[in-house]
């Protein structure tokens, strides 16, 4: 399936996670805290909340968490 | 009667940190004694809303008086207060609130504070993440936001370089007759005048204090920048804020600078402890998402409690303790101290030195209530009033 990071197309497959796509689509990081920092995934299982990036428009979802779907409009902060 | 300082300032919250920033302003030798740290009571609880009100006359004097204050001191504040003028808009469900609206709409005009009154489609392009088909609003645009402990912070740095002197992690145990503090380690402190600015624990240092916690929750969210534009609160707000006796909650959200949504309001008597209480903490989560459905997929990342120092009457007592010259008050704000601690301090310093205040004090004169200090005695406050 296909889901989109930051408007490129990337490949997934069924039962991967948005953290995932967003790695695909050459990203160390998600998002950058309040003072610009980048970020990216750590603990892989939703406690740190570092990997949030912003799905169908729903700010602040964890990549680490929610598993891509067809079509899909993630975006990760430059 | 000698004082090693004119005024000693119990309490550093915003109100203690406003009237020892304007005792020592006016020249007198002033010492702000805090317990803990610096706007660390319910000053870092509350919200931070400038707002003007209009539950009573006096209230209106005072709320409107203090956020003129505020706006005298806008250009000075640093960029850690995080001042904004978003506005409020008192938000009317239905046609009966709409008429609320107009009747505060009026009320606010004729006593020269700028208002608008937003019809429904308008407030749907204002906040287009309040729930669809409310009535209308209030819109008034003076009213603002700031972070109180920055500023109680800021003030009492301003206080310090007018002179006076701050003491932070130092507990008084005792107000004496004489004008005096004792410390928790015994040392005793004297002036001329003390004044107990020691919000919902004032009571302690003055027993018989017609002055009891109301607790409440607030919860924040993660940065939703332009989830909500203004300070959004239903004008059923004066329903819970004013009831007598339950818990009640209202639907109240402040966008802060950083996009964070700050979401309330909660009030409880009586509620023992600081603990969040998932109870009320969903009513008033509930009431929220029932006036912006948007909010139910917003993460929350932190709840806490607060407690507001609330009298009968709802204004706050600013004055000397009835028959103790030496014994002043500057409590009893309730949800209002962090737009009235500046109309505080001025009503306060001009009595103090036995000016004439901007506005009539009569109304927030402790001697309004017939009680009696129990001298001597340390210990609870009023349970009930």
């Amino acid at each position: 399936m296909r889901v989109r990071v930051n408007g490129t197309e990337v490949e997934v497959s069924a039962g991967m996670v948005v953290a995932v796509a967003v790695a695909r689509a050459g990203r160390l990081w998600s998002r950058r805290s309040v003072i610009q920092e980048p970020r990216g995934p750590l603990c892989g299982i939703g406690v740190c909340y570092e990997c949030r990036v912003t799905i169908n428009g729903q700010a602040h979802q964890r990549g680490c968490l929610v598993a891509c779907q067809e079509g899909m409009e993630i975006e990760a902060d430059e | 009667m000698s004082g090693t300082y004119d005024v000693i300032v119990v309490g550093g919250g915003i109100v203690g940190s406003a009237c020892a920033w304007e005792c020592a302003r006016r020249g007198l030798k002033v010492l702000m004694v805090e317990a803990g740290i610096v706007g660390g009571g319910a000053t870092a609880a509350g919200m931070g809303h400038l707002v003007v009100m209009d539950d009573s006359e006096a209230q209106f004097a005072l709320t409107a008086y203090s956020c003129q204050l505020w706006r005298e001191l806008a250009a000075e504040l640093p960029g850690s207060v995080e001042h904004e003028v978003c506005g409020t808009l008192w938000v009317a469900a239905d046609e009966w609130e709409m008429g609320e609206v107009e009747r505060k709409a009026r009320y606010y005009e004729e006593r020269g504070v700028a208002v608008e009154v937003i019809g429904g489609k308008r407030l749907e392009q204002l906040e287009p993440n309040l729930r669809a088909g409310m009535a209308g609003a209030l819109r008034v645009p003076g009213d603002a936001v700031i972070y109180p402990p920055a500023a109680t912070h800021w003030m009492s740095e301003r206080a310090g370089e007018a002179g006076a002197t701050v003491w932070r992690g130092v507990e008084v145990r005792q107000i004496l007759e004489e004008g005096a503090v004792e410390l928790a380690g015994g040392a005793v402190v004297e002036a001329f005048v003390v004044v107990n600015a020691a919000g919902a624990t004032a009571g302690r240092l003055t027993p018989g204090l017609p002055v009891r916690g109301r607790k409440g929750h607030l919860a924040i969210t993660d940065r939703y920048p332009g989830f909500a534009r203004h300070q959004l609160i239903e004008l059923g707000y004066l329903k819970s804020a004013h009831g007598e006796e339950g818990d009640s909650v209202a639907f109240n959200i402040q966008p802060r600078k950083t996009g964070q949504m700050l979401v309330g309001s909660s009030r409880q008597y009586g509620a023992e402890g600081g603990e969040v209480e998932p109870g009320i903490l969903g009513r008033m989560l509930r009431r929220a998402v029932a006036y912006m459905p948007g909010l139910r997929l917003l993460n929350v990342v932190r709840v806490w409690t607060g407690e507001r120092a609330a009298t009968p009457d709802k204004l706050p007592l600013i004055g000397p303790v009835p028959g103790r010259s030496s014994i002043w008050l500057a409590t009893g704000h309730e949800g209002l101290g962090i737009t009235t601690s500046l109309g505080t301090a001025r009503l306060l310093g001009e009595r103090l030195v036995g000016g004439d205040p901007e506005i009539p004090y009569k109304p927030y004169d402790p001697g309004r209530f017939a009680w009696v200090p129990v001298a001597g005695q340390t210990g609870a406050g009023v349970g009930a009033w």
